[in-house]
Parts: structure tokens; C-alpha cells; sequence
């Protein structure tokens, strides 16, 4: 082990010594793809004038509000709602914050698909909102089967089917009621929070897709050799 | 790929961009965040306040039993007899020889075999029952059926099908006709009365341990009634009424689940037996073509071909016209 002196190590008489640290290393590709002004810029591309990209951070927002209601729900226990007016009222707010995040991620994904916005690289970027997507909408179903009302008994004993005949029935029976709570609550939250993580890093990474035709002159589209993002 | 390769490969609009190299404006993005979020919220409490949400009471088998005893113990008798939706379902509940869904040879139900096994007669009629060892007329009944060859036990829960389909509810309590079915008008008249009075309910329940959070054989049970079906299609909420996506009362339910419902609709899933099947595959098919979609040709140049990206960058196309 080498000492350093308190005091007397600079910046670099740390790189020299930690240089290859795993820790080092992670930092420093971190700062390399996420410097400050890039996770959090203060400007923006001009193009960007369009109400079509408020829909990414209403559905940001709205699944703050999902998680926080959320957490009031599992603060009070499930039963809670079913017998306390303040209980129903947090899960009436829990219900159309669910409701206003898929209505807001459904225009931001039709948003995306309308601008291509999976160009220059940003495929991954795509595939991660779709998989967070589809994500939630397992984080919804399970939602639905742990009301503990009619509407989960219901909809427990039909999905049933369409989930046995997968063979997925076998270990994640949507008629066991701890089982699909624990799901929604735990598994299913901390999956929509990674991809969607995920998915916003990669926004920050490779920044908003340009429109097409972004300096037109006639003839070029044919014959110019791509600038893509894949070259950078 | 290397950035001499990628600038040899030919420029696919519908795959890459050229730099943006225009100007850039100030934007208050955690400000922009800020705002929604409170405007989220003001949302959400007016839709709280205005719509509320639904909370219709759970069925239990009490309710069922006392609302419909008819319809209770002509399900109860299809479980004692192995007749029943989840008696003859399959796995993962049980065994049931050619009851899986499959499309060919492509069969997922069989891969893992019972996980969550089901014994109808014991779990939902015997075993309950075993329970009640104050009540001697149930418990003779019970030793006369299990002792008597299985010939003869068909005879009687046949006989005792058709008994109770003429059945009739007097004051709350069941009357079937007479029959000749033995011990089994006993069996399934103790039953109906155990649930009238809420036994079945927590026996069913308790499974053996004190606590239980996992409600399969109550749901599977009353899901082989009519009683819950009839409630759901008064609800608009059968497979044939869009019912996946809906929930009780005018609320929106589950609509981003609107596709996958959809194929409920049609030919020939509509009337297949393995329509559930088939659906889990369309749906699977289209969710990794949605993911994938950045690179399958055609599809991936629709957002070109329809041009609605210049009604979103309108103010951008409308300055480069004018520049």
C-alpha cells in the first residue's frame, strides 16, 4: 500500500497511484460520457420548439407521482383504502396518476416514432422506452390483480388463462395475491426505474434526435457519405 | 464500426442523422420538470375529486352461496365429480391429458408440469368437510362416498347432476329433488350450508397455516360458477364485451391494454381453444418488432413517408424555407 500524505496529494499524484482502480476507472468514464452540462444543459437544439417534447417529462412526472402515492399505500398497508375515506381519496389519486402517465408515455412514444427518433445511434435509446413501456404495463397489470375488490377477482381469473397458456403460470400464478403484491410493489417498481434510468441517460448521451433534412441542398441526400453518430 | 467504415457506408435517412450544427437556446429544463410536477398533481386531484375510484366489494363463496345456492351446488357436485373448469383444466393445476393449449407442436403449458396443484373433490368438498367432525350425518356421508367403488360413485354424482338441475332456492336454503344419489345430496347440501355461514371461505383460505396471502383455489372455485361471470357481463366486462381492458363503472381501466384485447375480437381466436395462446404470440411478435423496429426496412421509413415530423418541427422546416 502506498501512503499518501494528507495535504499533499494533488489531482495527479492520485491519478498516478489510483490509476487503475476499478473505482478510478468507472469515474472516469462516467465524466467522459456524462460531463455536467451534458446531464443537465441549459440549452437546447432550436428544433426542439415543440409541445410534442413536454409528453417525456409529464411522463416522468407522472410516475413521481405513482411512486409517491405509492409509497402512502404501502406506508398504510393494502386494506387501508377499502375502509379509510383518506385511504380511498390517496388511491384515487394513485389510479389517474397511472392513468395520466400512460396517456402522457403513449403520445411521447408516438412522438418518438413519428420523428424517427431512433437515428444516429440512438436505437438503444428506442428499445429502452419500448421495454419500459411494456414494463409498466406488467407494473399496472399487477396493480389491478391486488385491489382485493371484484375488478381483481375478475380480471385475476381471466388473465389466468392467457398466462398459463405460456407456461409462465407455473411460476408467476397472477391468483396468488402475496405473490403479485410483492411484484408490484417491489420487483416491477425497481424494472420501470432501471430501464427508464436507462432510457434517460441515453437521452442525455446522445441528446435529441435532429429533424430530418437538417441542411438540405439539392442532390445531396443521394451522394454524401453519412455523418452518422455510430462514426463519432 | 469504425469511422472510416461508417463514412464509406451510404447515408440511409431513415437510420442516420447529419450533425446538428444550428443554434442552440437557453432551456430551463429542471424548471420545465418543476412545472409539470405541479401541474401533474393539480391534474390528478381534479380527476380524484371529480371521477374518485372504483372499489366494488370481493365476492365470497358466503355471498355466492347465499345469493345463488343453486348455482353454488351445481358447481360444487362438477368439483366433487372431476367435471369442473378446474378440475379438467391441465397444468399447472393438474394433469388433465390433452387439455394444454398449443399451436402445432409448440405446447409451453406442458413444460413445467403442476406447480400449483389442484385436487377439486379434496381440496374444495372432502377436505372442507373433514373439517366439521361435530356433524355426524357429513361425516358418514362422507365415509359411505369414500368407500364405495368408483362405479358407483359416478352413478350417484351423475344422478345427483341431474337432480340439481331442476334445483330451487326456498328461503335462502336449496331443494333438490329426489334422487338416486346416495350420500352425495348430504355431501354437497353440508357444503352449502358450511359456505352460508362463512366456513368455506377461511377453510379454503387458511390452507393448514394460520397465515395466507395466496387465493388460488377460492378464485379457481368460484371462477367454475356462473355467479361471477353473470356479475362480470352486468359490468361489461366479459372477454367478448373488451372486458381485459375495462373495470367496473365508466372508468378507463386498463385501455393501453387495448391491442392485446382487440385480438380477443377476431377470427379465429375468438372461437379458438387456444385462443389465449395465440394471442400471447401475436403479442409477443409485435412487441419485438416495436423494439426492433429501428432496423426493419419499410417499417422504419414510415415516419419519412408520412411527413407528420414536419407538423412536429414546423417552426424549423418554416425557418428553413425562409432562410
Amino acid at each position: 500500500m502506498t501512503d499518501i500524505p494528507i495535504g499533499a496529494a494533488t489531482g495527479s499524484d492520485e491519478d498516478a497511484v489510483t490509476a487503475d482502480q476499478w473505482t478510478a476507472r468507472i469515474r472516469r468514464r462516467a465524466e467522459a460520457a456524462f460531463p455536467p452540462k451534458q446531464l443537465l444543459p441549459d440549452r437546447q437544439p432550436a428544433f426542439m420548439a415543440s409541445w410534442i417534447y413536454v409528453f417525456g417529462v409529464l411522463t416522468l412526472v407522472s410516475v413521481a407521482w405513482v411512486i409517491i402515492t405509492g409509497c402512502i399505500l404501502a406506508i398504510m398497508g393494502p386494506t387501508w383504502w377499502h375502509v379509510s375515506s383518506i385511504g380511498h381519496f390517496v388511491n384515487s389519486l394513485h389510479l389517474w396518476s397511472v392513468e395520466s402517465f400512460f396517456f402522457f408515455m403513449v403520445i411521447h412514444l408516438w412522438g418518438k416514432f413519428f420523428m424517427a427518433a431512433w437515428r444516429g445511434n440512438r436505437r438503444l435509446t428506442w428499445a429502452t422506452g419500448v421495454v419500459s413501456f411494456l414494463v409498466s404495463v406488467a407494473a399496472a397489470f399487477t396493480g389491478y390483480l391486488t385491489q382485493q375488490n371484484f375488478d381483481s377477482q375478475w380480471i385475476s381469473t381471466q388473465a389466468k388463462d392467457g398466462i398459463n397458456s405460456t407456461g409462465a403460470g407455473a411460476f408467476w400464478n397472477v391468483l396468488n395475491f402475496g405473490q403479485m403484491l410483492m411484484w408490484h410493489i417491489v420487483l416491477l417498481p425497481i424494472g420501470v426505474t432501471f430501464i427508464a434510468g436507462m432510457h434517460i441517460l441515453l437521452v442525455r448521451r446522445r441528446g435529441i434526435v435532429p429533424p430530418f433534412d437538417v441542411h438540405p441542398k439539392k442532390g445531396e441526400q443521394a451522394a454524401e457519405a453519412a455523418t452518422t453518430a455510430e462514426a463519432a | 464500426m469504425s469511422a472510416e467504415r461508417a463514412k464509406r457506408r451510404r447515408f440511409n435517412p431513415d437510420r442516420d442523422v447529419r450533425e446538428w450544427k444550428g443554434a442552440y437556446v437557453p432551456y430551463d429544463i429542471v424548471k420545465e420538470g418543476f412545472i409539470a410536477f405541479l401541474a401533474v398533481a393539480v391534474l390528478m386531484v381534479l380527476l380524484a375529486v371529480v371521477f374518485s375510484s372504483p372499489d366494488e366489494p370481493a365476492i365470497t363463496l358466503k355471498r355466492w352461496s347465499i345469493a345463488d345456492p343453486v348455482d353454488f351446488a351445481q358447481t360444487a357436485i362438477t368439483e366433487l365429480d372431476g367435471t369442473s373448469a378446474t378440475a379438467t383444466y391441465g397444468p399447472p393445476y393438474n394433469s388433465t391429458p390433452d387439455s394444454s393449449q398449443h399451436i402445432g407442436f409448440f405446447e409451453p403449458e406442458q413444460w413445467f408440469g403442476v406447480h400449483q396443484p389442484v385436487d377439486t373433490a379434496q381440496d374444495f368438498v372432502i377436505g372442507p368437510l373433514r373439517t366439521l367432525p361435530h356433524q355426524p350425518a357429513t361425516q358418514a356421508a362422507l365415509n359411505v362416498y369414500l368407500a364405495a367403488p368408483a362405479a358407483q360413485q359416478n352413478a350417484w354424482t351423475t344422478a345427483y347432476e341431474k337432480a340439481v338441475a331442476n334445483a330451487t332456492e326456498v328461503g335462502g336454503r336449496l331443494h333438490v329433488p329426489a334422487g338416486r344419489y346416495g350420500p352425495v345430496g348430504v355431501i354437497i347440501g353440508s357444503l352449502t350450508d358450511m359456505a352460508q355461514t362463512g366456513g368455506l371461505d377461511g377453510t379454503l383460505l387458511s390452507e393448514g397455516g394460520f397465515y395466507n396471502t395466496n387465493y388460488t383455489k377460492p378464485l379457481l372455485f368460484l371462477a367454475d360458477g356462473s355467479y361471477l361471470a353473470n356479475k362480470a357481463n352486468a359490468e361489461h366486462l366479459a372477454g367478448d364485451q373488451w372486458g381485459m381492458m375495462n373495470e367496473t363503472g365508466n372508468y378507463p381501466g386498463q385501455a393501453w391494454l387495448w391491442l392485446y384485447t382487440m385480438w380477443y375480437q377476431v377470427a379465429p381466436m375468438n372461437t379458438s381453444s387456444n385462443g389465449d395462446l395465440e394471442v400471447w404470440v401475436i403479442m409477443m411478435v409485435l412487441s419485438l418488432g416495436l423494439i426492433f423496429l429501428p432496423f426493419i426496412p419499410l417499417l422504419r421509413s414510415i415516419p419519412r413517408w408520412t411527413h407528420v415530423y414536419r407538423l412536429i418541427w414546423r417552426r424549423h422546416y418554416r425557418e428553413l424555407a425562409s432562410a
